[in-house]
């Protein structure tokens, strides 16, 4: 398998109480899957994903890419914060190069590579503007751009369209899906929103709070092309629905 | 406009100040040569231009200050970007500047005259000293308070020592590293006619000196005028530069 988490344990000490981000955690993710971590706050999905990232570690179990155990963060590994994480001295060309410059790619090089990628996310003509002059769902754009300039094999997103309004995130939601296929790149996606899940993911991952665990692994049988609106679509999202008013139970179930 | 009404502003001030100080000359008792009449001053300052010596001072005092302010600041500001990325070593240096921060440059005078003569150094230390402390401590302050995620970012995509300095930490923690140089210069600037009226025989603070030793108030208070100019010239001179860095690095501002 090409992720392996088995038996991820986290715990955290907030104000002398003890907490548990994980719980015995177990999820297997296949190279190119779109896999959305989805839950409440405090379920320990962005926990779990920055254990993927490398930015934190868990205290027992183990969490492997590649058959390597995870240490620290990689620049094959990707990930986009929910704040973007844009350095706002730079301009938008100079961010997406950031990654560039450490893989010490020479600059004209550089510099094609980063256009090439803001021109994927619909950015071209933006190069020589600041972050603080572009809307959040632009500034996003950025810093998809500056993460697939590196080329890296996953995607780790953090809520990364939390902050945005609901038109600019569905757009987002549809550039991000078509950039999955295009660039075959394995995504793992936090979120809490329902629907988002729903448009985006192969599987998601239901996952519940206090502790954190995982409650269910569905399936998402829609396909390449999604719409919101469409019979199944609405069907797999009630799925998702009843698991979350259902009371909490102790065992995973796999809906397929 | 806003140009305009500053400029006005500032004339209008500086009329009143004249004004209420010719009043004061007019009624006070006081010998002329003790207190002199804003007429005399521009008289004295007007000497002291044609025979040369303010622009011999003022040359003096300035390279004193550019070396003392400029050696002080790149030091603060390199040991607080340093210190500021290790807060266990800091917890342990913070209590010795704490002590040593409140003490006035000059209380060392005498110890750096003894130490280093009279001359250029005794001043260039004191502005060193005023400098150092606000530009360091603003320095570490801002490094720890740099945007958790641009850290993060920059372990993700690989961007190591000591291209992590330069290339992250030092531009996110720019502003406030510069609020803390601008405060610092004005202390600075202080501070060299203090360091000048001791540790010197030349300068515009010895000029002070000098002044009073010849009973000269006219040019005593002319001094202390082109003081007060060349700061504020200085501030907004540095104003200038941030500007023009913050604008390079973001359109901010």
């Amino acid at each position: 398998m090409y992720i392996e988490i088995k038996d991820a344990c986290k715990n955290y000490v907030q104000d002398g109480k003890e907490f548990t981000a994980l719980d015995h955690v177990s999820l297997d993710i296949e190279k190119g899957e779109f896999i959305c971590l989805l839950g409440p706050s405090g379920c320990g999905k962005s926990t779990l994903l920055n254990a993927l990232a490398g930015f934190e570690k868990v205290n027992s179990g183990s969490v492997k890419i590649d058959g390597k155990e995870v240490k620290a963060p990689s620049i094959n590994n990707i990930t986009i914060f929910q704040n973007y994480g844009l350095l706002p001295w730079r301009n938008v060309l100079k961010n997406v190069e950031l990654g560039l410059e450490s893989k010490k790619v020479p600059k004209a090089e550089r510099e094609a590579a980063a256009k090439k990628y803001l021109e994927l996310v619909g950015l071209s003509g933006y190069e020589k503007r600041y972050p603080k002059q572009l809307s959040g769902g632009q500034q996003q754009r950025v810093a998809i751009a500056r993460g697939l300039a590196v080329d890296p094999d996953i995607i780790f997103m953090d809520e990364p369209f939390g902050a945005l309004d609901a038109i600019t995130r569905m757009k987002l939601q549809e550039d991000i899906l078509k950039i999955s296929h295009e660039e075959n790149k394995t995504i793992i996606f936090v979120t809490h929103d329902i629907e988002e899940a729903v448009f985006l993911a192969d599987r998601i991952v239901v996952m519940m709070a206090d502790p954190g665990r995982i409650k269910s692994v569905v399936k998402v049988p829609l396909g390449d092309k999604r719409d919101r609106t469409s019979e199944n679509f609405l069907y797999v999202r009630d799925r998702i629905f009843d698991l979350f008013n259902m009371k909490s139970e102790g065992y995973i179930e796999y809906y397929i | 406009m806003k140009k305009f009404l500053s400029l006005k502003n500032v004339v209008v001030s500086i009329a009143i100040l004249i004004l209420i100080w010719q009043l004061l000359f007019s009624v006070s008792s006081y010998s002329e040569a003790l207190f002199p009449s804003p007429k005399m001053a521009f008289d004295a300052l007007l000497e002291m231009i044609s025979d040369g010596t303010l622009f011999e001072n003022i040359k003096t005092s300035m390279y004193r200050f550019g070396v003392g302010y400029s050696v002080s600041v790149a030091a603060a500001v390199i040991l607080g970007l340093i210190l500021g990325r290790i807060p266990k070593v800091f917890q342990y240096v913070n209590p010795v500047l704490q002590l040593l921060r409140p003490i006035s440059p000059t209380a060392w005078m005498p110890f750096i005259v003894l130490l280093f003569g009279i001359g250029d150094v005794p001043a260039i230390v004191i502005i060193f000293i005023a400098a150092f402390f606000p530009v360091l401590l603003s320095t570490v302050s801002a490094v720890g308070n740099i945007d958790p995620v641009y850290l993060k970012v920059s372990k993700n995509f690989g961007i190591k020592q000591p291209a992590l300095t330069w290339k992250v930490i030092f531009p996110a923690a720019f502003p406030q590293i510069a609020n803390g140089i601008h405060l610092a210069l004005g202390t600075a600037w202080i501070f060299l006619v203090a360091g000048e009226m001791v540790g010197a025989q030349s300068g515009l603070g010895y000029q002070i000196i000098d002044a009073r030793n010849n009973i000269r108030a006219d040019i005593l208070l002319a001094t202390i005028l082109v003081i007060g100019v060349i700061g504020i010239l200085l501030d907004g001179i540095l104003k200038l530069i941030e500007k023009a860095v913050m604008k390079s690095w973001g359109g901010a501002v």
